[in-house]
């Protein structure tokens, strides 16, 4: 522990510098090829195997692992990058505990799933590092599709129109490509770059162009892009944060926390970033986890993470709930945010608790904060967008929206859950359908 | 605890788990640890006459693996004792001085002629060995020599060399067989007419585990080639329980002591050797893969399971389940099964429905939900699904009580026995009617 752990108010460099590194480093360190061989032993290549149902992307899980298993381990990535071309990133980032791990036949029986993330992870690094990219495009169609967004849902509709013989431009309204990959994860479950690492390879296809820093909107509109390209794909996700509806939510030291982990993710030294003593989350999703465990790890003294609802209504997983309980966090439920106090900024933040149907007890909480994070939403922004089926773009089955010739997946877009991995399953999906649409 | 003590063709030991000839009976050192761990006795590692044999200065083993790298099958070329031969018998003599109630047996193999069998009987009885065991199974380097196997394939051989060897000895001799012939019961009824007071198998099986696929080459490859050695371990212990049963239950060969070798890895391996006929049994891979500890677990499983079955000595399991074994045609076809699997028990991985499907019988339904059932319209009671299932017990093969009715075939199972040589579509059976 720090000398400085008890320092109020929102300040950098908590920590000895070892601690930092201790704490941002990988979450689940690389298995080596031994820890992968065991791993891969107890796969039971089921038959229709049910974590293949459970992905997203319907990765042929037993057949890669088999690859693995017989000492293959890049016939086992492009088993995977086949299905899902950011593979390497889902192998990192899925809560695999709510998918194919929940449905491994292992966890039946013994309560231990196959280790798939890690095992996913193993291939895919083992090939990627080799600088290998094994798809190629197929024979020019001459045909251009604009793709707004960089993140997992446009990357991978891009690939795969690309892989196609497609030109494709993709648009990106910030500075690095890779969207909540590289802005929107914890650090510790991405570290070295990884984000940017996996664009460049997937970039080795050829046939994309990348701009980033322009957006719909502020540069082009849609008319444009229908204009200009023969089709186009809209993922550029949530722009937006949904607002704290409580008194004094204007303070300083209220912040969203998505600018929060993006900052630590491009931050060049984790030890720079401020934290405060006592820090407040509002939320329960994979969001809101992220950014409570990470104060934790920034050197924040006390971190709470307060949810409207049950642990059970959660979004965030109960892996991801445990895993801040672990590094300290603590989890209040059923408690509402209605009153933000402090002179200038943030000293407390008042709650009142709340029943399941949502109706107010009466009965308040505060605590301290130097700095409260909300984690409450994001919401979808931007004019001259298609039809919305609530508050996001309704598509069909492989992304068409209203418009004709215009396609839309990912965290915009209806239908599926805010992962990286059913973002990049959307992607694929309406690149295939584009290109049955583009060549007949 | 059950009575564990042993006495096979006279020769007493406290249990019946003795180290056969190998490596890990190769000199005083191993020997003397492996009896302080427990081990019933021991059979030294082969004599010969000096000079002394050499052996590769490369791998002399290969591996077959399971899940997790567990050692299933080995494969060695090493061949008989590297030593000078007054050094062993030393050494057996010290051994056997201060450990007398353990049993010492002596390999040996020399040439396939009379004279060298007289000169090296006398040496081995002045050290006090309570027998020998003539080594008539090495498949490798020794039998291009003209010994080991080359004389355990030859019947004839093997008659000569006993009778030599028992008009020159007054210790009790055991004759080691290999594996690598047609009929087991052939060389075994040779041991017997010579006179052999028992027959140990299975020796080892001609193999080559693997091959190199960048040097495409045999596995142990030595400078770039490699030669056939002898597997053993756990692999091939369905052989060799085969071979000591086809000796147990044949009526010429009735009687004849054996001492079971091929894969004893546990007591359970062990008990069931001695269940088709062995009176006890050798063990090397197991020892040789885990240390000698592991005859701990051999000793204290075997009596608990003597104890739970009220089995008061050894000898009361010895060829229990010879009458047992039987042929194809005697098989009663009038017992009819079905598979039932265990929805409580099941993890739906599925096996068993690709199993059956793709190269079975088509007996398995899968429903949407992943439930698995047998359709017994279709199950022949193959035991795929059983051998496929990764959890114990979960499918299992249920009798149907005679007077139901089979919904495969339609007809009423039967109380009564009835095997193929009576059955009508047996060609003979109708000819002989």
């Amino acid at each position: 522990m720090g000398s400085d752990v008890f320092q109020p108010g929102i300040t950098a460099g908590r920590l000895d510098p070892d601690s930092y590194a201790e704490h941002f480093s990988d979450l689940h360190p690389r298995l080596d090829a031994h820890e992968a061989l065991v791993a891969a032993d107890r796969c039971y290549f089921c038959h229709d195997a049910p974590c293949i149902t459970a992905c997203p992307t319907d990765i042929d899980i037993p057949l890669f692992i088999r690859q693995i298993a017989t000492g293959t381990p890049d016939a086992a990535a492009k088993t995977i990058l086949t299905q899902n071309i950011m593979g390497g990133m889902c192998a990192r980032v899925c809560p695999t505990e709510t998918l194919c791990e929940e449905a491994c036949v292992r966890e039946a029986a013994e309560g231990k799933p196959v280790l798939i993330g890690q095992l996913q992870r193993y291939a895919t690094d083992h090939l990627q590092e080799q600088g290998i990219h094994p798809f190629s495009r197929a024979a020019a169609t001459g045909k251009k599709v604009a793709v707004v967004g960089a993140g997992p849902a446009g990357l991978s509709c891009a690939h795969r129109l690309a892989m196609l013989g497609h030109d494709v431009v993709v648009m990106d309204a910030r500075a690095k490509p890779g969207g909540l990959n590289e802005y929107g994860i914890a650090t510790y479950k991405t570290p070295d770059g990884y984000a940017q690492t996996e664009v460049d390879w997937l970039l080795q296809i050829g046939g994309i162009t990348l701009q980033c820093g322009t957006a719909l909107g502020d540069g082009f509109t849609l008319e444009d892009l229908r204009e200009g390209y023969d089709a186009v794909f809209l993922a550029m996700g949530l722009g937006g944060v949904n607002a704290l509806d409580a008194e004094g939510s204007n303070k300083d030291g209220v912040r969203d926390a998505v600018d929060f982990i993006a900052e630590l993710r491009q931050a060049s030294d984790v030890a720079e970033v401020p934290i405060g003593r006592d820090v407040v989350v509002i939320g329960g999703g994979m969001t809101a986890v992220d950014a409570a465990v990470q104060a934790k790890l920034l050197g924040a003294l006390n971190v709470t993470l307060v949810y409207r609802r049950g642990r059970d209504r959660m979004n965030a997983s109960v892996f991801e709930q445990d895993l801040a309980a672990s590094k300290g966090v603590r989890i209040v439920t059923h408690a509402v945010p209605v009153a933000v106090h402090g002179n200038g900024s943030v000293r407390e933040i008042e709650f009142e608790y709340v029943d399941d149907a949502m109706k107010g007890t009466g009965q308040t909480l505060r605590l301290p904060a130097d700095q409260v994070f909300k984690a409450i939403g994001q919401t979808l922004i931007g004019d001259g967008i298609p039809e919305l089926d609530g508050r996001k773009i309704k598509v069909s089955e492989t992304g068409r929206t209203s418009v004709a010739g215009v396609w839309a997946g990912g965290d915009c877009a209806s239908g599926g859950d805010d992962l990286t991995v059913t973002a990049v399953a959307e992607g694929r999906d309406a690149a295939m359908d584009i290109h049955k649409v583009l060549v007949g | 605890m059950a009575d564990l003590r042993s006495e096979f063709i006279g020769i007493k030991s406290p249990n019946p788990f003795w180290l056969a000839s190998a490596p890990p009976t190769d000199k005083e050192y191993n020997v003397r640890r492996a009896f302080d761990a427990g081990w019933g006795g021991v059979v030294w590692k082969t004599l010969g006459f000096d000079p002394h044999v050499v052996n590769v200065n490369g791998p002399r083993y290969g591996a077959v693996f399971g899940a997790d790298r567990r050692l299933l099958g080995l494969n060695n070329i090493e061949l008989i004792t590297d030593r000078p031969l007054q050094t062993n018998l030393d050494e057996i003599k010290a051994v056997k001085r201060d450990y007398p109630d353990q049993a010492m047996i002596v390999s040996l193999m020399v040439p396939c002629e009379e004279e060298p069998w007289k000169k090296i009987l006398p040496m081995v009885e002045e050290t006090g060995a309570d027998g020998v065991e003539l080594n008539f199974g090495c498949p490798h380097g020794m039998s291009e020599r003209g010994m080991g196997s080359a004389v355990g394939q030859v019947p004839e051989y093997i008659e000569m060399v006993t009778r030599w060897v028992k008009a020159n000895t007054r210790m009790p001799v055991i004759v080691k067989l290999t594996p690598n012939i047609t009929d087991i019961r052939k060389p075994a009824g040779a041991a017997k007419s010579g006179g052999a007071d028992a027959v140990s198998l299975i020796n080892t099986i001609n193999s080559i585990t693997s091959v190199d696929l960048d040097l495409f080459a045999p596995e142990p490859t030595i400078d770039g080639k490699g030669a056939h050695g002898g597997y053993c371990g756990p692999a091939v212990k369905p052989i060799a329980l085969n071979m000591v049963a086809e000796i147990a239950r044949d009526p010429e060969l009735h009687g004849l002591p054996i001492s079971g070798i091929g894969g004893v890895t546990t007591w359970r391996d062990a008990a069931e050797f001695l269940a088709l006929g062995a009176g006890n049994v050798q063990v090397c891979t197991a020892a040789m893969t885990y240390g000698f500890k592991i005859v701990q677990e051999m000793i204290s499983g075997l009596s608990d399971y003597m104890d739970s079955k009220g089995i008061a000595s050894v000898d009361e399991i010895v060829g229990r389940a010879v009458p047992n074994v039987t042929d194809w045609n005697q098989l009663n076809l009038n017992y009819v099964a079905k598979a039932k699997i265990n929805q409580d028990l099941c993890i739906s991985c599925g096996r068993c429905f690709a199993a059956c499907e793709d190269t079975s019988h088509q007996a398995i339904a899968m429903s949407e939900d992943r439930t698995f059932t047998v359709i017994d319209e279709e199950c022949v009671a193959c035991n795929l699904c059983v051998n496929v299932c990764p959890v114990e017990e979960c499918i299992t093969m249920e009798a149907m009580t005679p007077g139901s009715t089979d919904p495969r075939t339609g007809r009423v199972v039967q109380p009564d026995y009835a095997n193929w040589t009576t059955h009508p579509n047996n060609p003979s059976a109708k000819a002989a009617e």
